[in-house]
């Protein structure tokens, strides 16, 4: 026993009795208790059983699908001006989004972020409704009353986020919390930037789910901008993985880049998540290759260097090589793919710009519950 | 049977949601094993455990957050907001997700947001709010204001049955201080219809909240010279303009009384339906009464005249009866 623990102990007690007491000769000092754990509170990508070659092709294939249905919207369809509203892309992060789907169970909840079509891709929502909803039309998920990658299938465990992102943080909470309670070996997973990080929603959701130890995991997609605003005008501490800390769970800090490197993490997190093990935060460091949206153009205030130095760490170049070099595909294999990718991207693009727009008698329809009204994006749906 | 009051009735409404039906969980700051500020979920934490009985920490927008995902699985979450006043840290939350959800993407959120609202208690502009028109003005979302102990018991249980989320406010003078036999047997009050409280045939009176219990008083205090035709509408989204509209059609007077503060009030909204759709019936001017467009003060004498009064009633009425 600490001797000076045991003094100021007993000078305490003396001193709160309410009698007078007096001990002026031990002075009275701050103790804290010894921590819980001597935890590593925030790791690197953990070690285990390297990415088998199916799943590289999996996660190879899902991110060229990602970057072909990103490029296809922001490159050709938003520039011929048939995109309703703003494009926000995803290149150079399709690794994050696309491997951590790729780890997910089928009753998994996921509600990703506006750069992640990647998880869209990969739950295996069809191109056709991704693009209708691109383009305005009756048949995208939202019907034409929300745009863009507010997308939601419950079918898909896809749930659809607002545009105040960090608000998915509490809601993941609840769901992860919803499993907990009824025993269900199923997770909650949500994407933000880490503009989102500065949310009061951010803190209060990760809070609750941590005191909760909810099944949920917590992704950022560091991607060093939000809008206009660098990291160091966004958050101080050195690495947003260090705020695990401050809610007492894991955070790990990682290659968002490196689409093994994420799965791994991936694979770790949510398992964790599904056995009781409670949320985790995963930091993925990696790059908006773009500017915020179609409209902003990045080069008043990123420096032009980065985007040659972060172009090197492409993810999907990063992954390809090192699966050929490894023989795992060959370069006919990726040909391959983007040319049924590009085959599955332009019936869905042609098939989406025949689809009508809502009928101006839907405005203001489904504002609440109508039994007469057809049941969308959940069980009972038709489509 | 014996009288309850106006907040056991809350409970037992609750009670027995949640013994009907275990989907239903209770959310909220200090509400399981302490039972709640006010005590509306004493007892709650012993009978259903604490997966269906929550304390969360300090953080309004997490617990709608987190009930908006579990209503997506299935549950059918209550949060007790400690006093209504903070139900503005949730402000987004309740506006931005929950009251879109249906119609951005067919997935409704049933849940409800409950939680002690209003004055005369001397709560200061913290612990005195009555922040309903905030919430009246959403589509999407459903906003009850109970003034009896059936009406609170009736509400609450069609509040946690309904599809859509729902905000009830409960008004915290009323707690205690009123009593009332309810029936045994399972009932709800249907959300969006108003209760005839005094039929009359020279004004109509239109309230809702602990301010039916003024109308009372200066209805009494002018019969039989004047006599009051008292409405309270019990939900305020959606409100129940016919109800209003037939009997200002037979009296062709209208006072709308509120606690909440005139501009912007739903006193506005009504009066603008009248002079559109019953203009022709009217024999006097649409009249307000409602606390000024100030913050709730603290002190008694200032708390006392910021809140609307019967001589407010007896007075307008008498005005518009000699228009």
């Amino acid at each position: 026993m600490n001797e000076r623990n045991g003094v100021n102990v007993a000078s305490r007690k003396r001193s709160t009795g309410g009698t007078s007491v007096q001990t002026p000769d031990v002075k009275e000092k701050e103790e804290f208790p010894p921590p819980k754990s001597s935890r590593p509170f925030v790791k690197g990508a953990p070690d285990g059983p390297p990415c088998p070659p199916e799943v590289q092709k999996k996660l190879l294939y899902h991110m060229l699908m990602t970057r072909e249905v990103d490029d296809k919207i922001e490159k050709k369809l938003y520039r011929q001006g048939k995109i309703v509203g703003g494009v926000y892309t995803g290149r150079g992060q399709e690794a994050i989004s696309v491997a951590f789907t790729t780890v997910l169970q089928a009753r998994d909840y996921i509600i990703p972020s506006h750069r992640d079509m990647g998880v869209y891709v990969t739950r295996g929502m069809s191109l056709y409704k991704i693009f209708a909803q691109y383009l305005g039309r009756k048949d995208g998920p939202a019907r034409g009353k929300d745009g863009n990658m507010h997308m939601g299938d419950l079918r898909l465990g896809l749930v659809s986020f607002v545009s105040m992102l960090a608000d998915s943080v509490p809601i993941v909470a609840g769901a992860g919390m919803a499993f907990k309670f009824r025993k269900e070996p199923r997770i909650a997973l949500t994407f933000n930037g880490e503009g989102s990080t500065s949310r009061g929603d951010w803190h209060e959701g990760i809070n609750l789910a941590a005191v909760q130890k909810a099944n949920c995991v917590y992704v950022v997609n560091n991607n060093s901008y939000a809008y206009s605003t660098p990291t160091d005008s966004q958050y101080a501490c050195e690495n947003l993985a260090d705020r695990a800390i401050g809610y007492g769970i894991d955070g790990y800090l990682i290659d968002g880049n490196d689409a093994e490197a994420v799965w791994r993490t991936a694979m770790a997190v949510t398992e964790k998540a599904r056995t009781g093990g409670g949320p985790s935060i995963v930091e993925c460091k990696t790059f908006r290759m773009t500017g915020h949206s179609a409209h902003d153009d990045p080069s008043h205030y990123v420096p032009s260097e980065l985007f040659p130095e972060w172009e090197q760490r492409d993810p999907i170049a990063r992954l390809s090589t090192r699966m050929v070099e490894r023989g795992v595909i060959d370069e006919k294999w990726i040909a391959d793919s983007l040319e049924d990718i590009r085959a599955q991207v332009d019936k869905a693009v042609e098939l989406a710009e025949a689809c009508p727009f809502p009928d101006p008698s839907e405005a203001a329809t489904d504002v609440y519950y109508d039994p007469t009204r057809p049941i969308v994006n959940q069980e009972g749906a038709a489509d | 049977m014996a009288a309850i009051t106006y907040l056991e009735a809350i409970r037992q409404g609750m009670f027995e949601e949640m013994r009907r039906d275990d989907r239903v969980v209770m959310m909220g700051e200090d509400i399981a094993k302490y039972g709640g500020a006010f005590k509306v979920t004493a007892g709650m934490y012993d009978e259903f455990g604490p997966g269906r009985v929550i304390d969360t920490p300090i953080s309004e927008s997490a617990i709608v957050g987190a009930a908006i995902g579990m209503s997506m699985n299935g549950m059918l979450p209550v949060c007790e907001m400690q006093f209504i006043d903070f139900i503005t840290c949730a402000f987004d939350q309740i506006t931005s997700y929950a009251a879109k959800s249906r119609y951005r993407w067919g997935v409704g959120v049933p849940l409800v947001v409950r939680g002690p609202c209003g004055g005369n208690v001397h709560g200061g502009p913290f612990h005195s709010a009555n922040p309903e028109m905030y919430f009246a003005h959403t589509p999407g979302l459903k906003v009850l204001t109970p003034a009896t102990a059936y009406d609170a018991k009736g509400l609450i249980k069609a509040a946690i049955r309904d599809p859509d989320p729902v905000l009830f406010f409960e008004h915290k003078y009323l707690y205690r201080r009123i009593k009332e036999e309810l029936p045994a047997e399972d009932y709800i009050v249907p959300i969006g219809k108003a209760a005839l409280r005094r039929p009359g045939k020279d004004i109509t009176l239109v309230t809702y909240g602990a301010m039916l219990y003024l109308a009372y008083e200066a209805a009494e205090q002018l019969a039989p010279d004047i006599e009051l035709e008292i409405i309270d509408l019990r939900s305020i989204l959606p409100f129940d303009i016919d109800m209003v509209m037939d009997s200002v059609k037979k009296t062709s007077r209208c006072i709308i009384l509120h606690e909440d503060t005139l501009t912007g009030g739903i006193g506005g909204e009504i009066a603008a339906r009248l002079a559109d759709e019953a203009f022709t019936y009217l024999e006097a001017p649409i009249k307000r009464i409602a606390s000024p467009d100030a913050p709730v003060p603290f002190a008694p004498t200032l708390e006392e005249a910021f809140l609307p009064k019967t001589s407010d009633i007896v007075k307008v009425s008498r005005e518009l009866m000699a228009f």
